[in-house]
């Protein structure tokens, strides 16, 4: 057997996704964030911005950045199934990211959301935007969560109210060490959808191509004084 | 009770997250700026006395007796030292106590400190600790909040005066405005009308809080310090200070009911007003001699209400000011120039304490550049302790060389 084709054994079957259609949202600060789905082939700048933040600590970004690394990996070298990624850039420039997978027609697995730009919500934003593409695109039923920080933690699980499934495990469980999984269910994500996710579609071409070349940051809050 | 008080340091943090310190510490850092902006720290043990302004360590950081925690963290012992609570009112109300420590001839020379570490708890956690200085069975138990009171009167207001949340929206974007010009500030960021008000996805960009009170136009939970240090200038030791002192002109505080509903009309705060005419009173001046303010806007009505009752604009009006840009860092009467609790933000011990450093640094004409006020003479501060039941004005003056 050869080596290619051993290698397209170890790749998991894939379901062709319904792609998120590209939103912009203007934030706080004035600034428009374009919100599309990212591409394989931009991987490698994806890598690149989050690779500085795995050296930080505070908030959990540490976890957040090297776990996500790796669904980032793993979606390039097609060792995670039904995996997209969301991204949020402002003039091109990188100020968030989100990992999601696809696990069947009825549920949706919530990986990571990683937020660059702080201080306009844009974490908020681009994990609303990972939620309306598994419960309004993709029609799956529910999504499993977690949280790896306190931050999160506020954020999903007590905003959006979401199902406390812990004391299911191990028949509920999420893929991210079998720690307490939390659930939007349908309900639950129609009760917020209106307060907690925007965007105006269609984008026009000109923000459109803005981001259309993703940038990596050149400067981090997370990171005082960082240069690339 | 006048006495010639000074201002002769001042110190502050930046407020923001400073939930990986002890409270202690947020304050040495404010109290340790303070006096070395006197050239005062070798010599801190000559201090006469440290008040403390704090309102709920006990509730965020599950700390007491901070004022004693603040001198051996300072290695000044045996300086007397005592702790001033009095809601989101205490930094203001520790200065009152520093005031009258000088003024009674007990001291001449006061270090009055402000702090306060709230996000050692969640933003829910820290509403209800907050919520805890509401009347306890007509109000807490009742399941209100102080960002329910801010939306009540908020409505209460746009009802009778005909103010839009635009109107609100136009206040964040003037403080965000100022607060991202200010070191100090926990939020430097501007905000556009557009984004907050008036463009597609601002309804969840400026997110309701307590309709129809949004985000934009609620304060953020903050930790933070501020320090000042007080000297009687009649003293032989106000020699020893080389820098031209602010002068405290006036000092008035008031209290209200404590249950909001008891209140004749509950668009009136009553307490500010009595609160800044005996702080005009005893300072010899008026509304029309202030030159900016610092006003306590934990929620933006709260910027116009208060402006109202001290009397810088008929009852009403104030917005249809912010509209014409009056309170501009460039307009007739700026306020909040440092931001406001909106965007310099609100750990509630520290914030009366910030407001006068403000009104300082405004008044020794050091504000960073675009957010200086022109020739400032008197500077007024309003500290709003509860809903409005225990408010504290300042004046302070421009003393010429």
């Amino acid at each position: 057997m050869a080596i290619d084709e051993m290698e397209r054994k170890l790749r998991p079957p894939e379901i062709a996704l319904k792609p998120y259609l590209p939103k912009i949202i203007t934030l706080a600060s004035g600034e428009k964030m374009v919100v599309r789905e990212a591409r394989r082939e931009e991987t490698g700048t994806l890598l690149g911005t989050i690779y500085p933040l795995i050296g930080v600590p505070t908030d959990f970004y540490d976890i957040v950045a090297v776990r996500m690394y790796a669904e980032l990996l793993g979606w390039y070298r097609y060792r995670v199934a039904n995996e997209f990624v969301i991204v949020g850039a402002i003039d091109g420039v990188i100020a968030g990211l989100v990992t999601s997978r696809h696990v069947s027609s009825k549920l949706g697995m919530s990986l990571h959301t990683l937020t660059i730009k702080r201080g306009l919500r844009v974490g908020a934003q681009l994990f609303a935007a990972k939620m309306e593409h598994h419960l309004d695109d993709l029609g799956e039923e529910e999504v499993h969560i977690v949280a790896e920080s306190p931050n999160g933690f506020k954020r999903w699980m007590i905003e959006y109210q979401l199902e406390d499934r812990s004391s299911q495990f191990p028949d509920v469980r999420h893929e991210l060490g079998g720690v307490p999984t939390y659930v939007l269910t349908r309900k639950l994500w129609e009760a917020v959808r209106d307060i907690k996710c925007t965007g105006t579609r269609p984008v026009v071409e000109q923000d459109l191509k803005s981001a259309e070349k993703l940038i990596m940051p050149s400067e981090y809050p997370q990171i005082p004084g960082f240069k690339r | 009770m006048t006495a010639n008080v000074g201002i002769v340091g001042i110190g502050h943090t930046r407020f923001g997250n400073s939930s990986e310190y002890d409270l202690a510490d947020v304050m040495a850092y404010a109290a340790t700026d303070a006096l070395q902006d006197a050239e005062f720290l070798e010599r801190r043990r000559e201090i006469d006395q440290v008040i403390v302004g704090n309102m709920a360590s006990g509730l965020f950081c599950h700390q007491s007796a901070v004022a004693s925690s603040l001198v051996s963290r300072m290695d000044m012992e045996p300086v007397p030292a005592e702790l001033v609570e009095n809601g989101p009112a205490s930094g203001a109300s520790a200065i009152k106590i520093g005031y009258m420590a000088v003024a009674s001839g007990m001291a001449d020379i006061v270090l009055v400190a402000g702090g306060e570490v709230m996000r050692k708890v969640s933003g829910w956690t820290a509403t209800e600790n907050v919520a805890t200085m509401l009347h306890t069975e007509a109000e807490y138990n009742m399941g209100l909040t102080l960002p329910a009171f801010g939306g009540m009167f908020t409505r209460l207001y746009m009802e009778k005066y005909g103010l839009t949340e635009r109107d609100l929206a136009l206040l964040a974007v003037k403080n965000h405005k100022n607060g991202a010009k200010n070191i100090y500030a926990h939020i430097q960021l501007p905000c556009t009308i557009e984004a907050i008000a008036d463009g597609p996805e601002a309804a969840v960009v400026n997110n309701y809080i307590a309709e129809p009170l949004r985000m934009y136009s609620t304060c953020p939970v903050s930790d933070g310090g501020a320090a000042l240090l007080l000297v009687n200038m009649d003293s032989p030791k106000a020699k020893y200070f080389k820098k031209q002192p602010v002068r405290i002109a006036g000092i008035g505080s008031a209290t209200d009911t404590h249950c909001v509903h008891n209140r004749k009309d509950p668009l009136r705060l009553e307490a500010v007003r009595l609160a800044a005419e005996k702080a005009y009173r005893m300072a010899g001046v008026g509304p029309a001699d202030i030159s900016f303010a610092e006003l306590h806007d934990a929620f933006s009505i709260l910027e116009l209400a208060i402006s109202e009752e001290v009397g810088f604009f008929e009852r009403g009006t104030s917005y249809l000011a912010v509209r014409k840009g009056e309170t501009d860092i460039d307009g007739r009467l700026p306020i909040n120039s440092s931001g406001g609790l909106k965007a310099k933000g609100h750990p509630v011990g520290a914030t009366g304490v910030s407001q006068v450093v403000e009104l300082v640094r405004q008044l020794r004409g050091e504000a960073e550049e675009g957010r200086q006020v022109k020739d400032p003479r008197y500077g007024m501060s309003v500290n709003f302790g509860g809903f409005g039941n225990n408010v504290v004005a300042l004046i302070c003056a421009k003393v010429e060389g």
